[in-house]
């Protein structure tokens, strides 16, 4: 016949038309039986359709061959348009619509063809469906004009979406169908199309076709034609592809574009497609769910993409980059400006993996003829969640290590913490108290590093390790340190807890008690040591002798709670016993005449633990702690750190403290201490008497600290210089001196007191005589 | 609540203008062509400081009868001019510079968009629907 060119869209329509047709497969249909049904459903008189026949030589021949069918179907549109019936016209006519065919066709391929050429054309009905091109589209227009098949492509899922533009069937045309589907067999391939009607094309939309839904946003009328379907299938079917879109399908092709096979279902449309322009890629643009949805085929695509581009999936695809990528695909520079303002989501000028896939999704649906939508699909809606995971894991953990301290009050508490906690762990695990208990501020004060120190050496574990940190940290830790006092004991008992209650008292209380006391601290303890580094106020270096083995001091010690100098006690060193002497004679130096006798005695000890304190500015404290001790003494013979303690605390203190060998001087020494202003003031609240070790360590809060200090201090400084001891002595003599003095005043005061009195008393009598006299003179 | 709205490229030539009378498009042209020399003079008036000193809205440009011209310019010399009508409750100042915030924040977002080269008319539909929802009020 003549030859017959057929313009893509046409070739695909009519190709699909005989496979429709064609039902023997034989290639070549007949003239009866579903050509003529054809035919007529174009809605030509029987005598155009007699016309058309011969003209395509299917009367000669018998039976419609395809290129007879294919010009038949030519004329038939010609027919319609009302064009006379020329073979020549064939070739002449452009734009010629494609032929129309009323019918309840379930024909995908009519179906199809309408729907692209539908979709196409019909702007109004929503025939692109934002991608859903789905065939929807035809259903949506009743003519399956010639318009450019919209790319049926349903993308995948492209559900029913189509349907909705088209709100109520304007034209008959039914063909509505809305092609495709191959997916899932919810297309209902064979939907009764209604032949006015617009089949709702309800086929099975695939599960998803909540396109539908989608759809229906889009445009009023429901009509979801399940074209689902794609979804199903690896993004097939394309339906007819618009010339132009198959043109760009080629272009996408070319590009690497995913093509998207017909479906099998769709078995007409694909071999139309097939035949006609390889372009059916299909794209379909079914990515979406509901018309938009991206399936995985097509997602595993644009990743693949997207590794093109940037390798990295978590980072980004620059501007200019995409740019160059989606000019490839042809499109307008407006529609891609368009795209681009819909998938960049975040208007950073760069596609994340999830924009790169919207953006390519809208494309390929933009392709296959969908339009694009006003704003973002939600199916396409970037997840921003994953990246700003990944991203937020890390960075805590950093920060983490820092606010270690802190953190270990709460270490599960904070969102920083859980990385704290990992870190936690690891110092922990060093620790082998490293249980992290709730973390309780602890002073770290020098005792509790002995504390700790002792601890550590009781427990084998590097003494080292936890005395030289928590030597440099009784500065800090004394008093406040909290926490990262707890790390003091990096590795180190620090159990004990920070059961920084008092003070003082945390840290030798922690130490001594709780050896199980978990460091949480600990583990925060390199941080904490690092807060607590600055070392501590000398003072509080408590006589307690550093990592001496004072150990069985400490413990002793800790065994009593309330030490407050425990931790100063328990730090002596056990090998400093001079001390005792010194802090013995300096308690007596208390004005009583029994201290006298002792003070004599101890300042010649005290200055032999003079020497051994390093720092003698406490000696209050010490004395303190020297007040206790003698106390202690009582109990614990063994304290002969404790006397060390005392020899630590100031001068003073630690003649007073030299428990060892005054034991009642305990009393003196703590009033002694008491009175020994000039010692350092912390010890004053100590002063307690020593009643015993133990009163006096629960009591003496405050001494502890002071303990602490000196503890520390002693443990800092193991020797103590003699000068202390001379100290202690002019301390004292002060002390006596300020005591006559007070007697003196104290006398004088009494005595005015008593003029006083007396001068009172004449003035009353005065009084009374003048009363006496005056009466008179009133009279 | 404006009556009409431009961008005007650094070259002074308009990126985008809308109006929403449509018919009277030609004197809101006119105004706001007439504005840029206020514009100008008020932007080369900071002479000391540089552009970070200078302020981006410039405020009133000039009131005529029947409406007022507002100015706001970019760092990058792209002005946007708002007019209003006047026998509207006067806008707050406050108003206006957060209708020019929010121009000038979309004109941004349309600018990082790599297929919108600078110099073109802007033609971003997310541009204009910002646009619209500042002038259907002025209805």
């Amino acid at each position: 016949m003549e030859s017959l060119t057929l313009s893509d869209v046409e070739q695909k329509y009519y190709s699909e038309l005989f496979l429709f047709c064609d039902v023997d497969n034989t290639k070549k249909v007949a003239s009866n039986g579903k050509v003529l049904d054809l035919f007529r459903a174009a809605q030509l008189s029987n005598e155009v359709v007699h016309q058309i026949t011969e003209l395509c030589g299917a009367t000669r021949l018998g039976h419609f061959g395809r290129s007879q069918f294919y010009i038949a179907l030519k004329l038939i549109a010609l027919a319609q348009s009302g064009l006379p019936l020329r073979v020549e016209s064939l070739n002449n006519v452009r734009d010629l619509p494609l032929p129309r065919f009323v019918m309840g066709k379930n024909e995908q391929e009519m179906r199809h063809a309408v729907m692209f050429a539908d979709t196409e054309n019909q702007g109004p009905y929503l025939p692109r469906p934002p991608g859903r091109v789905q065939a929807k589209k035809v259903s949506a227009h009743e003519m399956i004009q010639p318009c450019v098949p919209t790319v049926d492509p349903q993308p995948d899922t492209t559900s029913p979406v189509v349907s909705p533009h088209q709100s109520p069937p304007t034209s008959p045309h039914a063909w509505r169908k809305h092609k495709r589907q191959a997916s899932g067999g919810n297309v209902d391939r064979q939907p009764s199309v209604p032949g006015v009607v617009w089949p709702p094309f309800r086929e099975a939309q695939p599960g998803p076709v909540t396109g539908d839904g989608l759809w229906s946003a889009h445009s009023p009328p429901p009509v979801q034609e399940s074209w689902v379907s794609f979804t199903d299938t690896p993004p097939s079917c394309t339906l007819p592809m618009h010339p132009p879109s198959a043109q760009q399908l080629q272009q996408e092709n070319s590009n690497g574009g995913l093509l998207l096979l017909t479906q099998p279902e769709s078995t007409t449309v694909r071999t139309v497609p097939s035949s006609m322009t390889t372009n059916e890629i299909q794209r379909q643009t079914s990515g979406y769910d509901d018309p938009w949805k991206i399936t995985d085929e097509q997602r595993q695509y644009y990743i693949n993409q997207f590794k093109t581009i940037q390798a990295d999936l978590t980072g980004f695809i620059p501007g200019s980059a995409a740019k160059e990528f989606f000019t490839k695909s042809k499109l307008p520079i407006l529609e891609l400006s368009h795209i681009w303002e819909l998938s960049d989501f975040d208007k950073d000028g760069a596609l994340t993996l999830d924009e790169f896939c919207a953006a390519f999704h809208l494309v390929v649906a933009r392709k296959n003829g969908y339009d694009l939508p006003e704003k973002l699909p939600e199916s396409l809606m970037p997840k921003l969640i994953d990246l700003d995971d990944s991203a937020g894991v890390p960075e805590p953990d950093p920060e983490v290590g820092f606010s270690a301290s802190p953190v270990e009050v709460t270490p599960n508490k904070s969102p920083s913490m859980p990385s704290l906690n990992q870190n936690w762990p690891e110092l922990n695990q060093s620790n082998e108290d490293t249980a992290i208990v709730h973390p309780v501020p602890i002073r770290m004060t020098p005792s509790k590093i002995h504390m700790q120190e002792m601890e550590l050496k009781r427990t084998g574990s590097d003494h080292t390790h936890p005395t030289s940190p928590l030597m440099a940290k009784p500065p800090e830790l004394s008093e406040e340190t909290k926490l990262a006092a707890a790390i003091k004991f990096p590795g180190t008992t620090v159990g004990d807890g920070y059961s920084s209650s008092d003070s003082f008292t945390s840290d030798q209380e922690p130490i001594s008690s709780a050896v199980n006391r978990q460091r949480s601290h600990s583990g925060t303890s390199p941080e904490g040591l690092k807060v607590v580094a600055p070392p501590p106020p000398p003072p509080r270096i408590i006589t307690s002798h550093s990592r001496s083995s004072s150990l069985d001091m400490n413990r002793n010690f800790a065994a009593v709670p309330a030490g407050p100098q425990q931790p100063g006690v328990v730090a002596f060193p056990p090998a400093v016993p001079p001390r005792p002497l010194p802090t013995q004679t300096s308690v007596p130096h208390g004005h009583r005449s029994v201290e006298g006798d002792g003070l004599p005695s101890h300042p010649s000890t005290s200055p032999q633990q003079m020497p051994e304190q390093p720092n003698f500015a406490d000696f209050s404290q010490f004395q303190v702690f020297a007040v206790d001790q003698p106390a202690d003494d009582g109990e614990k013979p063994s304290d002969s750190g404790q006397a060390e303690r005392s020899a630590e605390t100031t001068g003073t203190m630690r003649t007073a403290k030299n428990e060892v060998q005054a034991e009642e001087r305990n009393a003196n020494s703590v009033n002694s201490a008491k009175v020994s202003t000039p010692l350092a003031p912390p010890p004053k609240p100590v002063r307690r008497r020593l009643k015993s070790e133990d009163e006096l360590r629960p009591d003496v809060e405050d001494l502890p600290q002071k303990s602490t200090v000196i503890a520390t201090v002693l443990a800092t400084q193991p020797s103590i210089p003699r000068s202390i001891g001379k100290d202690k002595k002019a301390i004292q003599a002060s002390i006596r001196r300020n005591k006559e003095t007070n007697t003196v005043l104290a006398r004088l005061n009494s005595e005015l007191q008593q003029q006083l009195k007396d001068l009172l008393e004449e003035r009353i009598s005065l009084e009374v005589q003048l009363e006496q006299l005056r009466p008179f003179s009133h009279l | 609540m404006a009556v009409c709205i431009a961008v005007i490229a650094k070259e002074n030539y308009p990126l985008y203008i809308r109006s929403v009378p449509t018919q009277g498009e030609l004197k809101f042209h006119y105004t706001v062509h007439t504005s840029l020399d206020v514009v100008e003079e008020k932007i080369s008036g900071v002479g000391k400081a540089l552009a970070d000193q200078r302020e981006l809205y410039l405020g009133l440009l000039y009131p005529t009868e029947d409406y007022k011209v507002y100015g706001y310019v970019t760092n990058s010399k792209v002005k946007f001019v708002i007019v209003v009508d006047s026998s509207n409750t006067s806008l707050r100042d406050n108003e206006i510079r957060s209708m020019f915030r929010k121009l000038h924040n979309s004109f941004t977002d349309v600018m990082c968009n790599p297929f919108y080269n600078p110099g073109d008319p802007i033609q971003s539909k997310a541009f204009d629907s910002i646009v619209s929802t500042m002038m259907v009020q002025a209805f």
